[in-house]
């Protein structure tokens, strides 16, 4: 192009803004994100970290009394036998899913964005699914048999039974933790290399030290490190579709009027997504100016995750009409009436929330100005993050508190457990953040230095 | 002097990528084979500049993913049909249809396992000493510096030519690396 020509171009197409700010260096970049690991923590942290372990002792409260007692401390009883529990098991583990997406997906689709922001929705994942994972577990009403899950020889000569789905949830659950915790691990080895080499503390060189493992940054290493990752990667991906496939096989696969559709897995898998992006926002937004990382985690950055929530958000909006649908058109009559039943049944006001949180709401997100403002995409995230939970109670208690036989219909009232349990988790959950990012690079350092433009690197074989 | 059976190899420092990647270029052709570069994050372009071509990692992974696919569905199949004989809503006892499920989590579970596990040891990972963390400012290798070390063991190797050599690439310093 001649010079007229791409001032042309210019005029026609602004360059987007970049996803790091001008002026970083290798070094720059390497300094400034392993300094908030490196330095002491500012007061705030000590007060949300504390605050937040005191909702972990309540947990534990919650948990001791449940394990004491047994799973009638909850409102769980006949015909609502899932009830919060398993509300609060999908949403978790769909939050999970945007770290895995953004971690795996984007990075097989090269989309550049994600380098500052995929360390962070990677621990964000892990944590979820760990406190996703307590919930199936503590249901079981005795945990300490939890293991007989598993398929393992045993005295007693029994296996699990592997065509059910919640044996299904067992196997998928396990290695989207498993896989989750090693995609996380490897992508830290060179920045814990990087953070054995910057701290001045004999302690921390030690303890990053071993967790680094003797990395040397060597191209050897290098070349088996990266198609290593870039093969997790593509392991991740279709993984991570198939975790939210089979937990909405746990419904699917039952006979429940609202549970035994076809769009399920679909509809599933992008809650998962309008979920998990919808947390990542929740969190990063508020980061980024306690940390002041504006220059790594850009404006862009959070227009394109507000784009991912809309578009996820029409699909899940759509899941919603199909379900209505369905219920007319399939002519059943328990089909019809749990449609009704949610419109205009003693859970109306929820379901009333649901559609105002998930589907209305995040259409102001097709409005630039809005997608600009920072506080505003909190604000729509703030609404999903509630509208996903109550998408899940919708779908599992109006399903089972009125099915096919009247006699049987009952409500579900809440316990204070069932709240102390459930804010317990998110204690746990803000409690592994807090930990997180005192002690881990919240952003990749070796990602982002490949950003800088130092690192482009020009030269070719010229013989 | 008795130390010079005692290096482990000469190592230049750059200050930048594209410096280095010539740097490494140079030394292929000047007939090196025992060298490595040390770089802050992965350049595509020091795998050709330094004649690296194949990873293992593939294979490794295709194998243990082909091992959790196999074991996966073997155990499904052991335990519905042989272990624990079972009619379930009158299904057939080999209802393969429902065993792909635990089939492909356990193909993904092995091959991840097998590239993460399958990269440390093909790396030589954990080391926890390597001569190389010797050499001067090396702990900037993790920040914004570029090495090239060449290694004794090199047929090649020679202290003064080789160190002649290395400062004819233009770099910021060359020092000694002591095993």
């Amino acid at each position: 192009m001649s010079r007229e020509q791409e001032a042309l171009h210019a005029s026609i197409y602004p360059a987007k803004a970049p996803f790091i700010a001008p002026g970083h260096t290798a070094a720059t970049v390497t300094d400034k994100i392993s300094e908030v690991v490196l330095r002491k923590m500012p007061r705030w942290w000590w007060v949300g970290f504390f605050a937040s372990a005191l909702i972990v002792l309540m947990l534990l409260n919650a948990l001791a009394k449940l394990f004491w007692t047994g799973i009638g401390i909850w409102g769980n009883n006949i015909p609502v036998g899932w009830a919060w529990d398993i509300t609060n098991f999908v949403w978790w583990i769909g939050i999970g899913h945007a770290g895995t997406l953004i971690s795996a997906i984007l990075l097989l689709l090269r989309q550049q964005w994600r380098t500052s922001i995929n360390r962070f929705a990677e621990a964000m994942t892990l944590f979820a699914v760990a406190c996703a994972g307590l919930y199936p577990i503590i249901h079981t009403g005795r945990p300490w048999l939890a293991y007989w899950l598993l398929p393992y020889p045993n005295s007693m000569g029994l296996w699990p039974n592997f065509r059910s789905p919640l044996i299904w949830d067992v196997f998928a659950v396990s290695t989207y933790a498993t896989i989750s915790a090693l995609f996380w691990f490897v992508g830290l080895i060179p920045d814990l290399a990087t953070l054995r080499d910057r701290s001045q503390n004999k302690a921390a060189k030690m303890i990053y030290g071993m967790l680094a493992m003797g990395w040397r940054g060597s191209a050897r290493h290098w070349h088996n490190y990266e198609t290593a990752y870039l093969l997790l990667a593509g392991l991740a991906a279709p993984l991570v579709i198939s975790v939210h496939t089979v937990v909405s096989f746990d419904f699917a696969a039952g006979v429940v009027p609202g549970w035994h559709t076809t769009i399920f897995p679909p509809y599933f898998v992008a809650g998962a997504i309008f979920a998990g992006f919808a947390m990542v926002l929740t969190l990063t937004i508020p980061l980024r100016v306690a940390f002041d990382l504006h220059d790594f985690i850009t404006e862009r950055h959070i227009q394109n995750m507000a784009k991912v929530m809309l578009a996820t958000g029409l699909i899940v909006a759509y899941g919603y009409v199909i379900e209505a649908f369905t219920g007319w058109y399939s002519g059943s009559h328990y089909e019809g009436f749990m449609f009704l039943n949610r419109l205009t049944g003693p859970y109306w006001f929820q379901y009333a929330m649901l559609w105002l949180c998930n589907i209305l709401v995040p259409q102001v997100l097709w409005f630039k100005r809005v997608r600009n403002s920072t506080l505003a995409v909190f604000v729509v995230a703030m609404f999903v993050n509630v509208g996903m939970w109550l998408e899940r109670f919708i779908i599992i208690v109006t399903s089972l508190h009125r099915d096919f036989l009247p006699s049987s219909w009952n409500m579900f009232h809440a316990t204070r457990w069932d709240v102390m349990t459930f804010v317990g988790t998110l204690g746990l959950f803000v409690a592994l953040i807090f930990l997180f990012i005192r002690f881990l690079p919240m952003i990749s350092i070796f990602e982002m230095r490949t950003l800088v433009p130092e690192a482009q690197v020009k030269s070719k074989e010229t013989e | 002097m008795a130390t010079a059976a005692r290096l482990y190899g000469l190592i230049a420092e750059f200050r930048s990528p594209d410096e280095l990647v010539e740097g490494a270029r140079r030394a292929r052709h000047a007939g090196y084979k025992r060298m490595d570069a040390y770089t802050p994050f992965p350049i595509e372009a020091l795998n050709e500049a330094l004649g690296l071509h194949h990873s293992p990692m593939p294979k490794i992974v295709l194998a243990g993913g082909l091992t959790g696919c196999l074991g996966g569905f073997g155990l499904a199949y052991w335990a519905s049909v042989i272990a624990y004989p079972m009619n379930i809503s009158g299904k057939p006892l080999n209802s393969w249809p429902a065993f792909i499920v635990p089939t492909f989590e356990c193909t993904v579970l092995v091959a991840g396992l097998a590239a993460v596990l399958g990269m440390l040891a093909v790396n030589g990972l954990p080391m926890p000493y390597h001569p190389v963390f010797n050499s001067k400012n090396f702990e900037l290798a993790s920040r914004d510096r570029y090495f090239l070390c060449i290694e004794a063991r090199d047929k090649q190797f020679d202290r003064e030519g080789t160190r002649q050599f290395l400062a004819s690439l233009n770099p910021s310093e060359v020092s000694e690396v002591e095993p």
